[in-house]
């Protein structure tokens, strides 16, 4: 297998699903000419044409709007946003229109649809830019909301988003970019609303996604030398949520720990921690931990900015007071 | 027109009036819940316009619906079991007043958030481009869905890419209770398209004479590959924003005088000044009008509630509670 990056896993999966189905295309900021702001779309333009890769005004409502409505109207769009901070611009249309056309007009309305866009903090680049809003959006039933941990996920789970007759929110971490990971030649695709173990231990369970996948994965390493096993447990889809691999690892450890990028309150580790006292508080032997993002709008100082983040330390730290009370 | 067609406005027409006389009597009995806006006095507006579309033309509209819901041929069987939030409502029930919608008709439905759904119609309009489909998407919306953003973002976006959209401004001269001079920089509301370097017109809404010429001439040249337009509509509402609005911010008298132009009234006589129809004919289609609203009553009242099991229904395409 190749080991290639979350950019070029992305964009094959654009590419081979662009190759696969006319309707699909792409419309956004700046992905056509440029290339995408992120290189993700580089070279479609030449390929594809700029009917199928389209330049739009900086416009968020109408691309979010504009593709839901040529959803509706029997083709497969690609939005993306340049960042999931101009989301916000699009809220209405993502929260009041992509999630609810289909159950509000009783089932009429198919909305084919994926809005890409990358998210996430530690690239200096002040409160605005910075946010790993994911829980907002899990909020709406209505939405699926997809966010890949490695290349692997991120392609397979792309291929079944442009297939999917629903409106997924595709959130890409921004600085996983350039990360690698093993991905095969050939055709694949990843389920939707499946979790994943990504590492199996006895001791405690990690349950984590995105961005926070690599950083559990390495704090795991640490804490194996200290000879202490964790499992992790990658969500990889927020919404529909897949409890059911975090409670089986659950009653097997007794004992668990959430990783997330974004903000500590009323975020995934909430939701995750909640549901497994609901489920299985039988087997409850240590308070649940979350780590999570400091309560503060993200600096611009690299300093200040990574002690706001959640780091290796924060999870070993985490892991620690659970199993040693 | 064909005498049979001329015939078939008026009766579109009564039957608005009438579907809309019995929801607002309905609403006061309970039976209809949360937001009802009626169209009375604008039902030329909407079977003008849409009587001269072509059938595989694209239709959206704000939550003003049910105008429009007839005249793209929901039967008012539907409209008024969909008004009680029945299983046999056109949206299943799951809708209400402001999210009536046929899709199979192209009716892609009353959109509740104003402006909202002016970006999808760009998109439906791009969909039937990037087709090479000859629809047009007629997209209406009232004078207050033109100071938010969305509008400026639909329209600009729409004549970037030539977009075969007909965007149609009902200007019935309130937002709610704030009307055109206290709300828009400019009262004429097609000004607005000369700042996206787009074609526009204006016509009397309440003459649907008038709306199906203007409103043939418009399509017809985007059809030709034109590019958008926009129509406002001078149009007015004899009734409240919604029920239970207490109607502070306008007089009687001013009501008063715009029921004298009655859309019915001048339709009516224009037919039989032109020896379309008599009077008799006339009333006899008012009459059957009534027997189909009184009919429509009945079916509604009668469909079964939806089962407590639809409440999950239709959340997500995929088969309930399951996704690929």
């Amino acid at each position: 297998m190749a080991r290639i990056t979350m950019r070029e896993a992305i964009s094959q999966a654009l590419w081979e699903e662009m190759e696969r189905d006319p309707n699909v295309f792409i419309m956004g900021q700046e992905v056509g000419v440029w290339g995408g702001t992120y290189a993700v779309t580089k070279g479609f333009y030449d390929h594809f044409g700029e009917k199928r890769v389209r330049d739009t005004p900086i416009s968020e409502a109408a691309i979010i709007g504009s593709t839901i409505g040529a959803a509706i109207n029997g083709l497969r769009p690609v939005a993306e946003l340049m960042t999931i901070n101009f989301a916000f611009s699009a809220m209405e249309h993502i929260v009041n229109e992509a999630a609810k056309l289909h159950y509000m007009f009783g089932g009429q309305m198919e909305l084919p649809l994926v809005i890409r866009t990358p998210g996430g903090g530690g690239r200096q680049l002040g409160a605005t830019h910075s946010q790993t809003p994911d829980v907002i959006f899990a909020h709406f039933p209505g939405l699926i909301v997809i966010s890949p941990g490695d290349p692997y996920d991120a392609k397979g789970l792309l291929k079944s988003a442009i297939r999917s007759n629903d409106p997924v929110l595709f959130i890409e971490n921004a600085t996983l970019y350039q990360v690698r990971g093993e991905v095969p030649a050939g055709e694949y695709t990843v389920p939707i609303g499946k979790s994943s173990v990504k590492r199996t231990g006895k001791d405690l369970t990690l349950i984590t996604y995105s961005k926070m996948l690599g950083t559990s994965l390495k704090a795991a390493e640490e804490l194996s030398r200290d000879g202490i096993e964790v499992e992790i447990v990658d969500l990889r889809t927020l919404r529909p949520i897949d409890m059911e691999p975090v409670i089986n690892s659950f009653m097997k450890t007794n004992r668990a720990v959430i990783v997330e990028e974004g903000w500590k309150s009323f975020g995934i580790g909430a939701e995750v921690a909640a549901q497994i006292y609901e489920k299985a508080f039988d087997y409850v032997d240590a308070p649940i931990l979350r780590v999570a993002q400091k309560e503060v709008p993200l600096p611009y100082n690299q300093y200040l900015e990574q002690l706001a983040l959640p780091q290796v330390e924060d999870v070993i730290r985490a892991v620690k007071e659970t199993i040693n009370g | 027109m064909e005498k049979n067609e001329s015939l078939d406005l008026y009766y579109q027409m009564v039957i608005i009036r009438r579907l809309e006389e019995k929801a607002a009597e309905l609403y006061q009995q309970g039976k209809i819940g949360g937001f009802l806006h009626l169209y009375i006095g604008q039902e030329a507006v909407s079977t003008g316009l849409l009587s001269v579309r072509q059938p595989e033309d694209r239709v959206i509209t704000a939550y003003r619906d049910h105008g429009v819901a007839v005249n793209m041929g929901i039967s008012p069987d539907e409209i008024m079991a969909e008004l009680l939030g029945k299983a046999s409502g056109c949206s299943s029930g799951k809708g209400g007043s402001m999210h009536l919608a046929d899709v199979e008709k192209n009716f892609f439905g009353g959109h509740a958030i104003v402006g909202a759904h002016l970006p999808l119609a760009a998109g439906l309009a791009l969909a039937d481009q990037y087709k090479q489909n000859k629809s047009i998407t007629i997209c209406l919306f009232g004078d207050g869905s033109t100071n938010i953003g969305y509008f400026h973002e639909a329209l600009n976006l729409s004549k970037v890419w030539n977009l075969p959209v007909l965007w149609v401004c009902e200007n019935n001269k309130y937002g709610m209770g704030t009307s055109v001079e206290r709300s828009s920089a400019v009262s004429e509301i097609q000004i607005k398209a000369s700042g996206y370097n787009m074609k526009s017109d204006q016509v009397d809404g309440m003459n649907i004479i008038k709306v199906r010429h203007t409103a043939s001439r418009m399509l017809a040249e985007i059809r030709d590959g034109g590019g958008p337009q926009l129509l406002e509509v001078e149009t007015y509402r004899y009734v409240g924003h919604s029920m239970g609005d207490p109607e502070r911010y306008r007089t009687q008298a001013e009501v008063i005088k715009w029921r004298e132009d009655d859309p019915i009234g001048i339709y009516r006589n224009h037919l039989i000044n032109e020896k379309t129809a008599t009077g008799m004919e006339l009333d006899e289609i008012d009459r059957n009008a009534e027997q189909v609203i009184n009919k429509a009553v009945l079916f509604a009242e009668s469909s079964p509630e939806p089962a407590p099991e639809d409440l999950f229904a239709h959340i997500y395409n995929e088969k309930e509670g399951e996704v690929i």
